[in-house]
């Protein structure tokens, strides 16, 4: 049985048909002029042998101006799966996705350089001493593997996370790029049974990850009938331009069969133009352009269309993921991906806010909730995430679980039928005639069946404001709680057989 | 026989189960008689109705008390227990009567002229009820003199006064004037409660406590029971 998502019957739509058919026209005007440049060779020749126009561009490197045209990628697009499965560890947590189905999947991420640990110091009022006050404090530290595993493990337990998109950057000293990928997809899988999704360091890694996830499934065969990993790449460069090195790990991956997201994040204002129908013109190209490139290298290769557009800020030029019309251009992205019938990628939830707090809140829960709305089928909403996507903050992660249970509820379809009016009316009628007209008791029933929204779980009992304290505690309860871990005799396989990870990580050898 | 009966009907209220009919927490209660027919047997089974108060009614309120605290029983439970023991404690009152049992106290409960805001004043009367003292509910939009007859009367050891808004709540200052006036208020102890009042404004007319809420009213109606006792 596949997770149950959150299924939206009437998704919110930004766009008119007729304005979705446009941003479409453009994309294919623009994908055959000015077209692409791809600084991968391979796409190029893959791209060429199908009949896209090419052409060298002279420069310091390597570059092929690349035309492709509407039937190429329309016939890319019927080779599209429209149905994609990312598995799991536990079966129990298997995501089915269908391009025509709004059911909305919650996964976290993207990956952090920064990890922000709390402490509640106490504060005594200078005026009267008697008076004292516990503040949170955010201390922010660069991110390591055992800040990977604890955030891998408490999203386990984190109800709402559907899927585990690795939090943090691991920067320990014993980290290298030829060991990072095999470290941060152990930690994660070792400590989450939920669909893990990664980008990759390194190419040569990428057969020690699929083994490794072979090797916990129980064999190729079974990798493929159970995915339980799966691979993001920014092959697109905006504006319009294939980057090399994760061009080439995106062909590899589709050649592997295994799940990727074809994922483009232009910047309104800087990689594409400010205006709304500018940046969606471009990033539905280019999004195209992936996707059909990986359908020529394997028709058939399970892709999601993956949009991480994103306003810039005027006093900086960089990512703005709090400013309002970062969510109208993810909302457009999932309109494009429901016309094509493809499951979408899409992104809410990442703010501006450096730390948890009003800002925070405000920022996330307006692009979590209206995002979710629109219906994406695997929406990456950044649990946890501040300060655009530059820090992780677990406490933020278990308070941003609590306010999508909110939403979950929020978005249930209402129970108005005949039957149950006719027992309303019954009970109007039965209150009516009681001398304390009062319909309390009629709450019982239905106060423990799910069909009252709960208290928010991080009310105080007093007039401070504990959302935080009580946050805490959660997160420390979430933490103490055990994890399924990979079994003894698989672990020592993995260790046996793929180099590099790090020894600490083994958790029966370093129980012993 | 006797210490069966008595805990089922203590598990009961812990319930909430006034009927037979009536949904409990636990699901294993479906269909089996509930606080009302329990009673019933324990009566014709001639168990003493101070020990049907004390060992069930009291006793299980007092666990419904804890669990509302701790935050696993919600206001609808707490009432639903309150009202399965007012309901038997209608049945049980012809042989207390006859018995020379007295409750805990009389309670006099309105909200006061000009308002009709009643829902606050129900759930007091309610849960005063279950907590076992003997509760007459005057209405809403009473008028001073109708409560100064009732206590002359009726001699109330406790008197409700309730109002919701700001424009009605002077008229609780009112009504404890009117009750000096009839040389009547040392008589009974005023508690007034609703949205529009406060612990300064109970200062203020002279009332004997002001309730935030439901519970806060059976608190400190018990307290003024021990400090009489």
């Amino acid at each position: 049985m596949p997770r149950k998502g959150i299924l939206v019957d009437s998704p919110y739509e930004r766009l008119t048909r007729e304005q979705v058919e446009l941003i479409h026209q453009a994309s294919m005007q623009i994908l055959t002029d000015p077209g692409l440049i791809s600084f991968n060779r391979e796409a190029v020749d893959i791209l060429h042998s199908h009949g896209a126009a090419v052409e060298s561009i002279a420069g310091d490197h390597q570059s092929w101006r690349v035309k492709i045209s509407e039937q190429l990628v329309l016939s890319a697009m019927n080779s599209a799966p429209k149905t994609v499965k990312l598995g799991a560890r536990n079966p129990d947590n298997t995501l089915i996705m269908h391009g025509d189905e709004p059911k909305v999947y919650l996964i976290t991420g993207s990956e952090t350089n920064i990890w922000l640990d709390i402490d509640f110091p106490t504060y005594v009022n200078k005026t009267d001493p008697t008076k004292e006050i516990r503040v949170p404090q955010f201390k922010p530290r660069r991110g390591t593997v055992d800040d990977l595993c604890q955030s891998a493990h408490v999203c386990e337990h984190l109800e709402m996370v559907d899927g585990y998109i690795r939090t943090v950057n691991i920067q320990d000293r014993d980290i290298t790029e030829d060991n990072k990928d095999v470290n941060k997809f152990f930690a994660s899988l070792n400590n989450n049974t939920k669909h893990f999704m990664s980008g990759l360091t390194s190419l040569k890694q990428l057969d020690n990850v699929v083994r490794m996830a072979e090797l916990i499934v129980g064999g190729k065969n079974a990798l493929e009938d159970n995915p339980i990993i799966s691979f993001i790449t920014c092959l697109v460069k905006s504006p319009l331009q294939f980057v090399d090195d994760t061009t080439e790990t995106f062909i590899e991956v589709c050649r592997r069969g295994l799940p990727i997201v074809v994922s483009s994040s232009p910047q309104a204002g800087t990689t594409a133009p400010i205006k709304e129908a500018g940046i969606m013109a471009q990033i539905n190209a280019e999004v195209l352009a992936g996707i059909t490139l990986g359908q020529l290298v394997k028709p058939g290769a399970p892709v999601l269309y993956g949009s991480v557009p994103v306003r810039a800020r005027m006093d900086t030029l960089g990512d703005s993921y709090g400013s309002v019309e970062t969510s109208q251009y993810n909302i457009d992205c999932v309109q494009m991906a429901h016309f094509y019938r493809l499951p979408n990628y899409s992104t809410s939830g990442v703010c501006d806010s450096k730390i948890p707090g009003q800002q925070s809140s405000i920022e996330r829960l307006f692009s979590d909730i209206l995002v979710t709305m629109s219906g994406p089928q695997f929406l990456h909403c950044a649990f946890g995430l501040l300060d655009c996507n530059s820090v992780f903050c677990l406490l933020q992660a278990v308070l941003d679980d609590a306010h999508f249970k909110m939403i979950e509820f929020f978005l249930q379809q209402p129970r108005i039928d005949q039957p149950e009016l006719e027992a309303m009316l019954k009970q109007i009628r039965e209150v009516v005639a009681t001398p304390q007209k009062l319909y309390i008791s009629y709450i019982r029933p239905v106060l423990r069946s799910g069909e009252i929204s709960g208290v928010y779980p991080f009310e105080g009992t007093s007039e401070a404001d504990d959302v935080f304290d009580l946050a805490y505690e959660r997160m420390k309860e979430l933490l103490a709680r055990p994890v399924e871990h990979i079994d003894r005799e698989t672990t020592a396989r993995i260790f046996e057989e793929i180099p590099g990870i790090l020894p600490r990580l083994n958790i029966y050898e370093s129980r012993n | 026989m006797s210490r069966d009966i008595i805990t089922t009907i203590k598990e009961n209220v812990i319930q909430g189960r006034k009927t037979q009919g009536d949904v409990g927490i636990d699901d294993s209660f479906a269909g089996t008689p509930g606080v009302v027919e329990l009673t019933q047997q324990a009566l014709e089974s001639n168990i003493s109705p101070q020990v049907i108060i004390t060992q069930a009614f009291t006793a299980g309120m007092q666990v419904v008390g804890e669990k509302f605290s701790t935050k696993e029983y919600f206001i609808p439970d707490m009432l639903a227990s309150a009202e399965a023991v007012g309901a038997a404690m209608d049945i049980m009152k012809p042989v207390l009567e006859s018995a020379n049992v007295e409750t805990k106290g009389k309670f006099a409960i309105a909200t006061v002229k000009g308002d009709i805001h009643d829902i606050g004043k129900n759930i007091v009367a309610i849960l005063l009820k279950g907590a076992g003292y003997e509760v007459h509910d005057l209405g809403v939009d009473v008028p001073e003199e109708t409560v100064v007859k009732f206590v002359k009367e009726k001699k109330p050891g406790y008197l409700g006064l309730s109002a919701l808004l700001t424009t009605t709540m002077t008229e609780m200052g009112v009504v404890i004037k009117a009750l000096e006036e009839n040389k009547l208020r040392s008589s009974v102890k005023v508690l007034i409660g609703g949205a529009a009042a406060s612990e300064v404004f109970s200062q203020e007319i002279g009332a004997d406590a002001y309730c935030v809420d439901a519970f806060e009213a059976v608190k400190v109606l018990d307290a003024f029971q021990e400090s009489q006792a």
